[in-house]
């Protein structure tokens, strides 16, 4: 599948917007307005918009971990519920009670971020379940990092996605830590796209830095997917900028590494390859980056800002459905 | 009336759910092509075919997070877990996923699964195939638990349960699959949240659920033969939420309460009854109340240690005697 530059652009524009925001975030944690754990995703963008831009967001299930803003607001979230969210509001997309690690927008299938590392194996292949029993040709598109891969769930649900062959692309977003533990330490065989073998599941490994090639790699894996050939695992080899949360104070990474990662920056790779076609100017990009920092300050902080915090006394809502019929029972 | 076993009961339960929603499926282990290690599950797969009734690899809690993801979507699972043993490995999913994310997603999503499983001690299998956790799923907020003691509740309790949009866990008991009762011929529903007063009585109230209610209703009759005593037995059969009114009420009528329970005492339902009765109806108490208990040992193979360490209806007669001093 080829793409436009001018798609590009708009994908650009996109993945400088989700890099501002992330950054934003982080000031918005300094300032307190922002809680508990915080996880970014700043130096990975190539993966979830290249996937994501050779999937269908809305129509397609997307679910992932902790790491979540990103894939929620490319799967159609708007920008300004998920910051509310994170500010604890009542207009948050998870109404204030998801937070930073769980960010849900079930009318945009965005199926949520969900804190236990590789919980989400089992249930996106339960989602490609669903989506086999209705009949129609969505596909589930699991996100998820590649220290996942050492709990039980992936092998649990790789081996249910084939024997049963469900519509699910599995994306490994190998950024080479779990947590603070490089994947050399801790995992067997650092190529995560060679464990898949063992299931029969076909794989890829791909370079996540760079757009074009996440495009054409997800773009096959989808093929796939959707013309009900079972489960795909794709690997995409990437980097994380920051800490794996922010109470990571981020030591155990060599500044040497960090640089050879940073050269090859994912926004900055397809902005100079848009530039070198003649799609874009140094200074159309500068004016983006301009007017996306000016919208995310005027338009997504200050939503985040002035929203109302959820009602104290709803504290015990949403633990149990609200007037459920069945819980009385009686006789039909 | 039919007078059948509680296979046959949950059996008919599941069946008539299949039937009536498409979107019902069961899962398990050698549920399927088996019929299910208890036989809950027989003939449901020739009649609903593999899409629907699926024998599941040995992944407890792969499986079921499958289940609740598919849940997500309007799928209606059926999940047995063949032993309450291995549920312990499904805990993940259940309590991090399923009793959660209808909270944590501002309720968007939400999780009707059925998760069934036998708790409870047979015989001589051993401390891994014994174990009795239902108090560890009660102590889940977002999370249901029911445990039937007869049939008609293992019927109408799943039933209900199927219809639920909240996750439920069903507590069964390896021992009492093969247990006959009278089930109604007409779809039945049964409540999933009160108790059931299953003995009248006025000089003591038993509460039990699951087997122990048997044990407490044994009891009961050779308090009154021998020793006068009247008690009244009250049936459990919702463990969460706990039947508060339910409690309140009988104690207030008899003023004494002996709970009985086929777990170890500690963190129990015992526990948890007695906290009620401390807040709700404390005044109305003549006695201090009493809880029946296994022994808090890992459950031995040997038969004798076994039976040991586990209640039955004579630690219940005791432990009346013992309040009653006589």
């Amino acid at each position: 599948m080829i793409m436009k530059d001018t798609d590009k652009k708009r994908v650009l524009r996109e993945m400088l917007f989700a890099r501002r925001f992330e950054e934003r975030c982080y000031e918005a944690y300094v300032e307190r307005n922002i809680g508990g754990f915080l996880h970014l995703y700043p130096g990975e963008e190539a993966c979830a918009f290249g996937v994501l831009e050779a999937a269908k967001p809305g129509h397609d299930y997307v679910i992932t971990s902790y790491r979540d803003h990103v894939h929620a607001i490319k799967s159609g979230s708007d920008p300004k519920k998920v910051m509310a969210e994170l500010f604890a509001k009542e207009t948050g997309v998870s109404k204030g009670r998801g937070g930073s690690m769980h960010i849900f927008d079930v009318a945009n299938r965005f199926m949520g971020g969900y804190a236990l590392v590789g919980g989400p194996f089992p249930l996106a292949a339960g989602i490609a379940k669903g989506i086999q029993m209705q009949g129609g040709d969505e596909i589930c598109i699991c996100f998820l990092g590649d220290a996942a891969n050492n709990q039980g769930t992936f092998h649990e649900s790789l081996n249910m996605a084939k024997i049963w062959n469900l519509p699910v692309l599995y994306v490994c977003e190998n950024n080479l830590y779990g947590i603070g533990t490089r994947i050399d330490r801790s995992t067997a065989v650092i190529d995560q796209y060679k464990r898949v073998s063992g299931y029969n599941i076909p794989s890829a490994q791909e370079d996540g830095q760079d757009f074009d090639k996440v495009f054409t790699a997800a773009s096959k894996a989808i093929k796939h997917v959707r013309g009900g050939n079972g489960p795909y695992f794709l690997e995409l080899m990437t980097y994380r900028y920051r800490g794996h949360s922010m109470s990571d104070s981020n030591a155990y990474r060599a500044k040497t590494e960090e640089r050879m990662w940073s050269d090859r920056d994912p926004v900055i790779m397809l902005r100079d390859r848009l530039i070198v076609s003649g799609a874009l100017t140094l200074d159309e990009y500068k004016e983006m980056d301009t007017a996306i920092l000016d919208e995310i300050e005027d338009e997504v902080i200050r939503y985040a800002t002035e929203s109302s915090e959820p009602p104290v006394s709803e504290v015990e809502r949403f633990v149990l459905a609200d007037n459920d019929p069945w819980v009385k029972g009686g006789v039909k | 009336m039919a007078d059948i076993m509680m296979w046959e009961a949950i059996m008919r339960a599941h069946d008539e759910e299949m039937a009536n929603d498409p979107m019902v499926i069961a899962m398990g282990e050698d549920i399927g092509v088996v019929g299910g290690t208890y036989k809950a599950t027989t003939g449901l797969y020739d009649k609903y075919g593999e899409q629907r009734v699926i024998d599941t690899p040995i992944s407890e809690n792969g499986y079921t997070g499958l289940g609740i993801g598919a849940s997500f979507l309007g799928v209606r699972p059926i999940i047995e877990i063949m032993s309450v043993n291995f549920a312990w490995l499904a805990m993940d999913q259940i309590f991090n996923t399923a009793a959660k994310v209808r909270y944590m997603s501002g309720g968007q999503l939400q999780a009707p699964v059925v998760i069934r499983s036998p708790g409870g001690t047979a015989h001589q299998l051993g401390s891994q195939h014994s174990a009795r956790m239902e108090k560890v799923f009660m102590g889940i907020a977002g999370l249901r638990v029911v445990t039937p003691s007869s049939p008609r509740q293992a019927y109408g309790l799943l039933k209900s349960a199927v219809r639920c949009n909240d996750p439920v866990f069903i507590n069964e008991h390896e021992l009492m699959y093969n247990m006959r009762g009278d089930v109604p011929e007409d779809e039945y529903f049964h409540p999933l949240e009160g108790s059931e007063i299953t003995r009248e009585g006025r000089d003591v109230t038993l509460f039990g659920y699951n087997i122990s209610v048997h044990w407490c209703l044994k009891a009961a009759e050779l308090l009154s033969k021998h020793h006068g005593i009247e008690a009244e037995v009250v049936d459990l059969f919702t463990l969460s939420p706990l039947d508060r009114e339910g409690i309140r009420n009988s104690v207030s009528k008899t003023h004494r309460a002996v709970i009985v329970e086929e777990a170890e005492p500690a963190v129990g339902v015992g526990a948890e009854v007695m906290a009620v009765i401390n807040e709700e109806c404390f005044f109305e108490l003549d006695a201090a109340p009493m809880r029946v208990s296994a022994l808090n040992v890992p459950i031995p193979y040997n038969h004798a240690m076994e039976k040991a360490a586990l209640p039955d209806e004579n630690n219940v007669v005791e432990a009346v005697r013992n309040m009653f001093g006589v």
